[in-house]
């Protein structure tokens, strides 16, 4: 575990940047979909494109172009990825 | 001391296994997962070699047309517009032609019941009744629905739909409900019992109830025609150029309207008795494919088109029959219909209608598509049920009733906003499981659609325009 690794939320990420998933701080109905879409820690997530008025924002996972609206997002922790890492 | 220690023990070991399970229990099950993921992804690693890379950029470049800021909305409805003018465009002459053809052989149908010797009120019941109601719906629906229907699928296989969602989740968010419900309307267009049905795709329960609840307010396919005959007769007929492209413009207005009171009434239930948890939104959006021709014809005509026609044609063969007894039976010097509609008559006034209009909407229960065909029945007072022959002929008819255009727009007003029909009714409670629901989604269009059309009429009135 490397100490200096900033954690922001899915919803911070900018258009185009690769993270990798730390943790998911959903409940409920809506935590189980997102672990069925292959939403897991240690996923690969890139941010795509955001909706007409800024939400929602479609993110690539594993091939599939999935959307959330922010506040969903805002509780999905990522590790950022550098550009050298292994991209989605 | 010695009997103590054990049991302290054994709850200390207890107490810390219930701290473990608390902090971990959401990390331990995610560590399944991922480990599960993990698996496949070394697996389809192995097996699968990729060479999408084409077309996920193909796909970026549809998305940042059909998802952008400036051309996402009118896109979106350029392709709602040209949908309902190809759909009104088209229906036109295989509606004419199927007309004339199922009229005709009423003639032989009548011929053959005189030859046989039948009485006239079982010629009455089941050729001016039956056949002659049957041979309406078919007539009118048959040709939009064959038109609506594939150009739907079509839509849905390319892809597309989703990216509808995409665009309006912000919208539905707003009234606290979920973004698919605006693919529930669209199949509502189709046809509001299969729009209820596919409600399952909203997974929350509470939002599924939202939209089961609205998805009355976009017209179905049994109601267009009355939208679109009156359009074309008050509206698109005024401006003799260009009709047909005014006429779709309308008839998209009128959807607009329905959104709108679909987003409102949204709102309403998720303040007041659907309150409850923010909703939320996963939304798939899949590659664009080039839709299956085969694939896309077989889905529409099949499993919708024929679907919905032969659900209709079960519940009009009775609904003609019973229309054609009111009508014929009389009380007095009057049939029952007339004096149905003469008690009507000062509610149907206070809204802008009358009482054959409100009197047609409530024998259209069985299904809407009905409800022009019986008014001008019973207008004619004829008895069975009227084909007419040209759109000038029909304003004739409505116009000596005393159908002003405020008239005409009150029908259209209130054909958006009433009762849903009974096959919609029996599909809610099914869905829904709960007789409640099934009289609350009877309860909220009739009560919006009276105080729309009275408060339209009253101020129309006041101000003097009619």
């Amino acid at each position: 575990m490397k100490g200096a690794e900033r954690i922001n939320s899915l919803s911070d990420l900018s258009l185009g940047s690769d993270c990798q998933i730390v943790s998911l701080e959903l409940s409920g109905l809506l935590r189980r979909r997102i672990l069925d879409l292959g939403i897991v820690p240690g996923t690969l997530i890139r941010c795509i494109r955001r909706g007409p008025s800024g939400d929602p924002t479609a993110y690539m996972v594993r091939g599939t172009l999935i959307a959330l609206r922010s506040e969903d997002a805002a509780q999905i922790f990522v590790r950022k990825l550098s550009n050298g890492e292994e991209c989605v | 001391m010695c009997a103590m220690s054990p049991s302290r023990i054994l709850s200390e070991v207890y107490g810390q296994a219930e701290c473990v399970r608390n902090s971990n229990l959401k990390s331990f099950s995610d560590q399944i997962v991922a480990d599960i993921y993990g698996n496949a992804e070394q697996i389809t690693k192995h097996v699968l070699s990729k060479k999408e890379s084409q077309r996920i950029s193909f796909d970026l470049t549809i998305d940042n047309l059909v998802t952008s800021k400036w051309f996402g909305y009118p896109l979106m409805i350029l392709l709602l517009v040209g949908v309902f003018w190809l759909t009104i465009e088209g229906a036109n002459f295989p509606s004419e032609l199927l007309a004339t053809v199922l009229f005709a052989f009423q003639d032989q149908l009548t011929l053959w019941f005189q030859w046989a010797g039948a009485p006239n009120w079982v010629h009455g019941v089941l050729v001016l009744g039956v056949y002659r109601t049957l041979a309406w719906v078919v007539a009118v629906m048959l040709p939009p629905m064959a038109i609506f229907f594939p150009l739907f699928t079509l839509l849905e296989d390319s892809g597309y739909l989703p990216r509808i969602a995409f665009n309006l989740d912000h919208i539905f968010k707003r009234a606290k409900a979920c973004g698919k419900q605006s693919l529930t309307m669209c199949m509502g267009f189709g046809c509001n019992a299969a729009g209820v049905t596919s409600c399952r795709i909203i997974d929350s329960p509470r939002e599924r109830l939202i939209a089961i609840l609205t998805n009355n307010f976009v017209p179905c396919n049994g109601r267009f025609p009355t939208l679109i005959a009156i359009t074309s007769i008050f509206i698109g007929g005024a401006i003799a150029s260009y009709s047909g492209l005014i006429n779709a413009l309308v008839i998209s207005a009128i959807i607009l309207l329905g959104v709108a009171v679909t987003l409102s009434v949204s709102w309403l239930l998720s303040v007041t008795i659907l309150k409850g948890e923010p909703s939320s939104l996963v939304l798939e959006l899949p590659s664009y494919r080039r839709p299956k021709f085969g694939a896309v014809i077989y889905r529409s005509m099949l499993d919708r088109t024929l679907f919905v026609l032969r659900r209709s044609i079960m519940i009009a063969a009775p609904a003609g029959a019973v229309i054609w007894i009111l009508a014929n039976v009389y009380i007095g010097d009057q049939n029952i219909l007339s004096s149905v509609a003469h008690v009507l008559n000062p509610f149907g006034q206070l809204i802008g209608l009358d009482g054959f209009i409100l009197m047609a909407f409530i024998l259209g229960l069985p299904a809407n598509e009905i409800v022009l065909p019986i008014l001008i029945m019973s207008y004619l007072s004829t008895g069975s049920l009227q084909d007419y022959s040209s759109l000038e002929e029909l304003r004739n008819v409505l116009v000596s009733n005393g159908w002003t255009w405020l008239t005409a727009i009150n029908v259209m007003l209130f054909s958006l906003l009433h009762w849903p029909c009974a096959t919609t009714l029996l599909t809610t409670y099914k869905e829904t499981g709960s007789k409640k629901w099934a009289f609350l989604s009877f309860l909220i269009p009739t009560l919006i659609g009276f105080t729309a059309c009275f408060i339209l009429t009253q101020v129309v009135r006041f101000l003097g325009l009619v």
